[in-house]
């Protein structure tokens, strides 16, 4: 490997040069852009993702939290940043690393740059990186603790290796919600758990039910205290097995009420009826991941975003109902002993293809036949 | 689903020769589909009229039916082979027409005949504009306002009520022929007459016009099962109302946002499933309005189309190979995506880069035709280029046209911009043409902005904007002093913008070769990335490269010796798919003589460019510098064995004396300049006793009448290193050489390639009229054995291009004993040279006298042809003789065999665009003019001419009037062909010239035809043609401008498309064509029987 690593930066030509420093050590060249982070060194668990569009929803996407997200794809920002497709109220990933930041947007959806936006809500970036040598050491050696910035390179290989990555940390308190609140006007009633909710998934919900966003430690009691029809669970960032809370709330709503998980949720879903979670090398991060349904054998093309799967086989009682048809990772299960499904990918797609969009109505369908009657349902 | 098990042969239609709108893509297409179609068992036979396909190669089906794509040749195929189905959505739009007619004249019911691929009423619903329009209404789809009209009062009342402008697209057409945008009621007029003739079904369909919209496709698969995937999106740099096979485009999108791309992902598998495109490819058009987003669909193909072809180079996903499997049952999660050897093809190709087409136009061989683009598709091949940003891609594709430009700008070629004034250049801008991207530069470098350009050209902020990234940079480098106060950094970022090393030197006044030095000094060297249709998510296999400016090479080398195969660039007229034709069969032929072959090339339609036809593929421009970092790539463990340069035509041949010293394979650099030098080759001629026409070289207009005063009128002029006789001509007289010597010396189209120099004169010689034309391929081994590979006879004189005429192996009138002088010449030719490899040699046979006009030391357009037709793989051999095998050593390998020749003719036929061009004469000269050829095969060369005439698409009558017009040298010549048709019981009409001399001599003719435009004297020949009162045209040219009799009635031949004749030799071709015709009408047979039966006879 030819890595260019300059031993020390006596001149800059540029303020803006910047390093990228990965835990092991391997460093990249590049120029600082979006928000100037403090001491000039920002953090987070790299990974990359494959999409070709969709950035600022994956930037938006609270899933990222602690993360510095890589995007393949070399020119980001080409369309700039639109209020309608803000998947959270803020960004909650630790950075941007990408080979061509645009300055000139265009497209009529637009309303500033990406750049200002970043500045905007504080998350630094770094621009013109060799974003597939990243891409492919990350795809080697895994997914790792990474520190970039303008600060000098042993600052930046002491904050890399200082930052704790994701493994046993709860991320979700930072970004869930601290009141609950309604969305929607369907007939149905739906209280949603915020683990770190996208904006795409509660649209998708508020079309067919009234939909309560709770916060993350919500008691089971007090969720089926709002007698919902069904009970949803989020997408959301890092470990799942740092959620006990979570875990033994949907443990207790299973059986009483339907229930529908999608990616971290899902993996709520899993342990929840006994299974265990495992963390993936570099994760699913793209929307071009074909995913099988088993129903009827038809594959469909799936937006992804997570680092941790249930382990096949390790959920009693549970029937897979999708797989990935790259690795073979389970993406979906349904247990009809309690009227209770989870998908790993996300079907709502905010970014990604539509493909699996009949999922909520699959959602709706179970709440409308309720907790027991609704076994038969081919998902 | 696995495999259908219920089929047993397939017939696969190929596309036929190469026109305008329909090349090398449809050879790459159904190459992969031939090839997968035999390996998984089934019997393949195969249909294509184009003798330069790789495709046609006897190995890749079980029957090749080198024949005319004729509906009842078609049939008469069907009825011979009886196959199972019929695979039309690989061979372009002549295929899928040619499936409609089959189904329409029953021969598919008739035989039990399935089409698979696409189905009849899904073509149907696609092609037919109205239908497809109700269909897309049908599933909520929008589409342009329009109506159709069948004749002209419709067309008005229809342009009336939707209000202009508008634009004309007339039904099942290829490439948008007879369309254009009429902004008023009268320009409707025009272009109505002009599509309702073009549509086969006499419908054109009058739409409002969306110009100035943003241009987007989507390359979609869908599988039996009913799933589908979006291989790759695309995204034209020309608005609409550009036709997208003359626009930029670029891929993957840019400037949709993820909402607008799945919103029309979504539109697109409505449509494909709306349609009933059962399996395989499609490619849908979209149109977005950059103010508010709406979005309407343009049109669909439901097959493979050229950018289907762009989609798989652009992203590594085989779309024709994938979609041949999916013919046949499969779905996309059962096939393996071969680049990562483990995943699924059920997916979506995600990629880290830019790839950016441009088109190749051939305006230089059209002069005096306007270069404003539009709907009706002008280019003849395209460049592709791949790069991490969208600039950087942009400028290799534009180094990679080989239009004498380095990348945007920045270099000699854009002097011509700069005597323009600011308005006018936006005002240029403004304008679709050739040079809108050096436009665009040079507006932005002026400091006109963004937004002021975008308004007037409609070109998307965004690519003006990363344009103006090149512009600031150049700012940068022209205040930087020069290579030696470049820092790395500075190095990077200029060559991370796609700067090439010849343009830097340009701009600080130096040499490309100090640059390259001083930039390798300071560690800047390219990096090769690969193709892998999955962003490096996964490890990718397949060797597919790309070079670029960042930290890291992919690229994995092999351990067995290597062999660098330097490929021809982008179609042009000149030098197509013949060139790529022998570069893949030397990859073939090394690969199993276990080289490891490394291609360089950069046309996405070719099969050269396809990932598993070499070991490896570096898809990059065929120039100095990428070629370098190829070499320096491969070279570095000391396993390149060397470098082929002269399979691929003229474009890598150039380059062999500036490679490093000793590592071109075959013949030497110096031989090459030898046959290239006038002067050496001249005396090597004296020295060799080998007649040559008188001649020399001229380097201005006096030292060129000089020349002609010696030599004497008239004379042929031509300039040196060039293929396709650019800017070639015959002069009659000192007026004639002074325009043509103007037209060399950098005022005209070669002077944007480097005009007139010493080191670059003009050849002047003398031109020997009614000459018989012969080319030789030959190949000589290192230890000096030549074998002739074939003798052709051309049809045309000498004075037609050699790529023009129609050539016919074996000869059809030279006496044995001119044959064995022509094969001497050529082996003396050969051993002076010290060829090692293919020679091509060209000859003028003037009374029983034999001429050397020119050697090359390089394969020709001719190799395919020959080898088509003798069953010698001529470029397989001279590859493996060039990497140092013997001739001996390959007869007795088995792969130098003896011809087969004996029991058939061969003709090869060109196929000219002046369909394309009505205002342009259709006249034949030194200036070649084809897009592509076609060969025509049977016993006699009567019936094998007469075959290539239908293949090439002028259908020669059985009955009915010949219309004579003779130029006066033409007339005695003349007579023994009009006693033919006479004969052959056709009536004759002659001009009164042409009439008095045939009646003199005893020919009679039915009517004497006014002169054109003299309606004094009735009736004139434009008329007859246009009242279909002709059914063949004799007309050899007389005056030399365009203003002449004979290029009115030639134009009228080409609007209403009656075969027409330019040459007397021609007619007399096609007497005896008629002739024997008349006796034994169609009998179609596939080479490999042809093959067998001269074999056959070669062994009695």
């Amino acid at each position: 490997m030819s890595a260019t690593t300059p031993a020390h930066r006596p001149h800059p030509e540029d303020p803006r040069e910047a390093l990228l420093v990965l835990a092991d050590g391997t460093t990249f060249e590049g120029e600082a852009v979006g928000a100037e982070p403090p001491d000039g060194v920002a953090t987070g668990e790299v990974v990359f993702n494959t999409v070709m569009s969709g950035y600022q929803e994956v930037i938006t996407d609270p899933s990222y939290a602690g993360q510095v997200i890589c995007f393949t794809y070399p020119h980001i920002g080409n369309y700039g940043v639109s209020v309608d497709d803000d998947e959270s109220r803020r960004p909650f990933c630790g950075g941007v690393i990408v080979r061509a930041l645009s300055r000139r947007p265009s497209n009529w959806r637009a309303h500033e740059d990406l750049n200002t936006f970043l500045v905007r809500h504080g998350v630094p970036g770094l621009s013109g990186i060799d974003t597939r040598r990243l891409t492919r050491h990350i795809r080697e050696a895994g997914s790792m603790p990474c520190a970039f910035g303008t600060a000098a390179e042993t600052t930046l290989k002491a904050a890399a290796l200082a930052e704790p990555g994701t493994d046993g940390l709860d991320l979700v308190a930072g970004v869930t919600t601290t009141e609950p609140y309604t969305v929607g006007q369907g007939p149905l009633r739906v209280v949603a758990y915020d683990f770190g909710i996208k904006r795409t998934i509660l649209r998708h919900l508020g079309r067919m039910a009234t939909v309560e966003v709770v916060p993350a430690s919500t008691t089971a009691a007090d969720v089926l205290a709002r007698r919902p029809d069904g009970v949803f669970l989020s997408n959301g960032p890092g470990d799942p097995a740092a959620l006990g809370y979570a875990v033994e709330a949907v443990g207790q709503l299973l059986g009483e009420v339907p229930v529908f998980g999608i990616c971290l949720g899902h993996q709520l879903l899993g342990a929840a009826l006994g299974g265990s979670t495992f963390k993936l090398k570099f994760g699913h991060h793209g929307g071009n991941h074909p995913v099988r349904r088993l129903a009827d054998n038809s594959v469909e093309i799936t937006s992804q975003n997570h680092s941790y799967a249930l382990v096949e086989g390790s959920i009693p009682q549970t029937e897979l109902t999708h797989v990935n048809l790259n690795d073979g990772v389970v993406e979906g299960i349904r247990c009809s002993d309690v009227a209770a499904f989870g998908i790993q990918y996300h079907p709502e797609a905010g970014p990604g293809p539509h493909d699996a969009r009949y999922l909520f109505d699959d959602f709706e369908l179970l709440m409308r036949a309720g907790p027991t009657d609704g076994l038969e349902l081919e998902l | 689903m696995p495999r259908r098990a219920d089929l047993r042969s397939i017939l696969v239609i190929g596309s036929g020769p190469i026109v305008i709108g329909q090349a090398c893509e449809f050879d790459y297409s159904g190459t992969q589909a031939c090839r997968v179609l035999k390996d998984e068992g089934y019997r393949v036979i195969l249909a294509n009229s184009n003798p330069a396909t790789i495709m046609t190669d006897p190995d890749f089906a079980h029957r090749t039916y080198v024949e005319p794509l004729a509906p009842d040749v078609l049939a008469a195929i069907v009825e011979r082979e009886r196959p199972d189905a019929v695979l039309p959505t690989l061979g372009g739009q002549t295929a899928l027409n040619l499936a409609i007619a089959l189904a329409e004249h029953g021969v598919l019911e008739r035989f039990g005949v399935q089409l698979i691929g696409a189905n009849e009423q899904a073509i149907r619903t696609a092609e037919n504009r109205e239908r497809f329009k109700a269909a897309m209404t049908e599933i909520g789809l929008s589409v342009p306002a329009s109506g159709f009209a069948h004749d002209m009062d419709e067309a008005l009342a229809v342009g009336d009520q939707i209000g202009y402008p508008v634009i004309v697209r007339p039904s099942f057409i290829l490439g948008g022929a007879g369309t254009g945008i009429a902004a008023s009621r009268a320009d409707l007029e025009l272009f109505a007459h002009a599509g309702l003739a073009a549509s086969p079904v006499n419908e054109i369909l009058i739409e409002k016009s969306i110009a100035g919209w943003k241009e987007y496709e989507l390359e979609v698969m869908r599988d039996c099962a009913d799933n589908c995937v979006v291989v790759c999106s695309i995204e034209n740099v020309d608005p609409m109302g550009v036709h997208t096979g003359d626009s930029i485009t670029v891929a993957p999108a840019q400037t949709l946002s993820d909402v607008e791309y799945q919103h029309m992902r979504d539109a697109a598998f409505a449509c494909i499933r709306r349609i009933g495109v059962d399996t395989g490819g499609s490619n849908i058009q979209f149109a977005v309005n950059p103010e508010d987003g709406e979005m309407v669909v343009i049109e669909m193909n439901p097959r493979v189309s050229r950018s289907s072809a762009l989609a798989s180079k652009a992203t590594g996903f085989p779309i024709a190979k994938i979609a041949a499997r999916l013919a046949v049952g499969y779905t996309l999660d059962e096939i393996r995506n071969d680049i990562t050897g483990e995943t699924p093809a059920s997916f979506e190709p995600t990629i880290d880069y830019v790839v950016t087409k441009v088109p190749r136009w051939a305006f230089e061989k059209l002069p005096g035709l306007s270069e404003v683009l539009g709907t009706r598709m002008q280019s003849v091949g395209e460049a592709m280029a791949i790069g991490r940003t969208f600039p950087e891609s942009l400028q290799k594709a534009l180094a990679s046209l080989e239009h004498g430009r380095w990348g945007l700008n920045c270099d000699p070629g854009e002097a011509a911009l700069d005597r323009v004034d600011d308005d006018a250049l936006l005002a240029r801008a403004a304008v679709a043409t050739p040079d809108r991207a050096f436009q665009l530069e040079a507006c932005l470098r002026r400091g006109i902005t963004v937004e002021q350009l975008a308004a007037s050209t409609r070109v998307d902020p965004w690519f003006l904007d990363q344009i103006s990234l090149i512009v600031e940079e150049r700012r940068r480098l022209t205040e930087t002093a020069g290579p030696a106060a470049m820092s790395r950094r500075a190095w990077r970022r200029a060559k991370r913008l796609g700067f090439s090393d010849a343009q830097l030197a340009w701009l600080w006044g130096t040499d490309e070769s100090t640059v390259r030095a001083t930039r390798l000094g300071l560690g800047v060297a390219a990096t090769f990335k690969t193709v892998d249709t999955c962003a490096a998510e996964f490890d990718a296999r397949t060797p597919y490269h790309y070079s670029t400016y960042e930290d890291e090479d992919d690229v994995r080398q092999g351990d067995r010796p290597k062999v660098v195969i330097l490929g021809s660039g982008p179609n042009r007229i000149g030098q197509g798919i013949e060139f790529d034709y022998c570069c893949v069969h030397a990859s073939f032929a090394l690969r199993d003589a276990g080289f490891e072959t490394v291609m360089v090339n950069c046309n996405p339609e070719t099969v050269s460019t396809d990932y598993d036809t070499s070991s490896r593929l570096y898809f990059e421009p065929v120039d100095l510098e990428h070629v370098l970092n190829v070499i320096d790539a491969e070279g570095g463990d000391g396993r390149l064995y060397g470098v082929i340069v002269s399979l691929g035509g003229q474009t890598p041949l150039k380059l062999a004396g500036q490679l490093p010293e000793g590592l071109v394979m075959g013949t030497s650099p110096a031989a090459i300049d030898l046959a290239e030098d006038r002067e050496q080759w001249g005396s090597l001629c004296a020295r060799l006793a080998i007649p040559q026409p008188a001649g020399a070289t001229a380097a201005t207009v006096d030292e060129a009448r000089a020349v002609t005063a010696r030599i004497g009128y008239p004379a042929l002029v031509r300039p040196s290193y060039v293929l396709g006789g650019r800017a070639m001509s015959i002069v009659y007289d000192d007026d004639d050489l002074a325009d043509a010597m103007h037209e060399l010396s950098g005022f005209g189209s070669l002077g944007r390639e480097g005009g007139l120099s010493a080191e670059r004169p003009v050849l002047i010689d003398r031109f020997l009229e009614d000459a018989v034309e012969v080319d030789v391929d030959a190949i000589r081994d290192r230890s000096g054995e030549v074998v002739i590979g074939a003798v052709m006879q051309h049809v045309e004189e000498a004075g037609v291009h050699s790529g023009d005429s129609a050539c016919v192996l074996p000869p059809y009138d030279l006496p044995e004993p001119t044959v064995r002088v022509l094969e001497d010449y050529t082996r003396q030719i050969a051993d002076a040279l010290t060829v090692v490899g293919p020679l091509n040699v060209q000859y003028a046979v003037k009374d029983g006298q034999v001429f050397v006009i020119e050697a090359n030391p390089r394969a020709s357009r001719t190799v395919p042809f020959a080898a088509k037709a003798t069953g010698v793989p001529l470029a397989k051999v001279a590859a493996r003789v060039m990497t140092g095998a013997t001739l001996a050593g390959l007869r007795q390998e088995g792969l130098l065999r003896p011809p087969n020749l004996g029991s058939h003719v061969a003709v090869k036929e060109a196929v000219l665009p002046f369909d394309r061009f009505p205002d342009f004469d259709t006249m034949l000269g030194p200036e070649m003019r084809s897009t592509g050829e076609v060969m025509g095969i049977d016993t006699t060369f009567g019936l094998a001419f007469a075959k290539s005439q239908i293949a090439a698409g002028d259908r020669l009558p059985d009955t009915g009037t010949v219309f004579f017009s003779l130029a006066d040298r033409d007339k005695r010549a003349g007579l023994g062909p009009a006693v033919r048709f006479v004969e052959l019981g056709f009536s004759l009409n002659a001009t009164a010239g042409t009439a008095a001399f045939l009646e003199a001599n005893g020919v009679p003719v039915d009517a004497v035809v006014a002169k054109v435009g003299d309606r004094s004297g009735g009736v004139d020949a434009v008329d007859l043609i246009a009242n279909g009162k002709v059914q063949l045209v004799v007309n050899t040219p007389r005056g030399r401008g365009p203003r002449a009799d004979g290029a009115h009635i030639r134009k009228a031949c080409t609007t209403h498309n009656v075969a027409c004749l330019t040459t007397v030799a021609a007619a007399r071709a096609a007497a005896g064509g008629i002739a024997d015709w008349s006796q034994t009408g169609l009998r179609v047979r596939s080479l490999q029987e042809f093959h067998a039966e001269s074999q056959e006879r070669l062994a009695l």
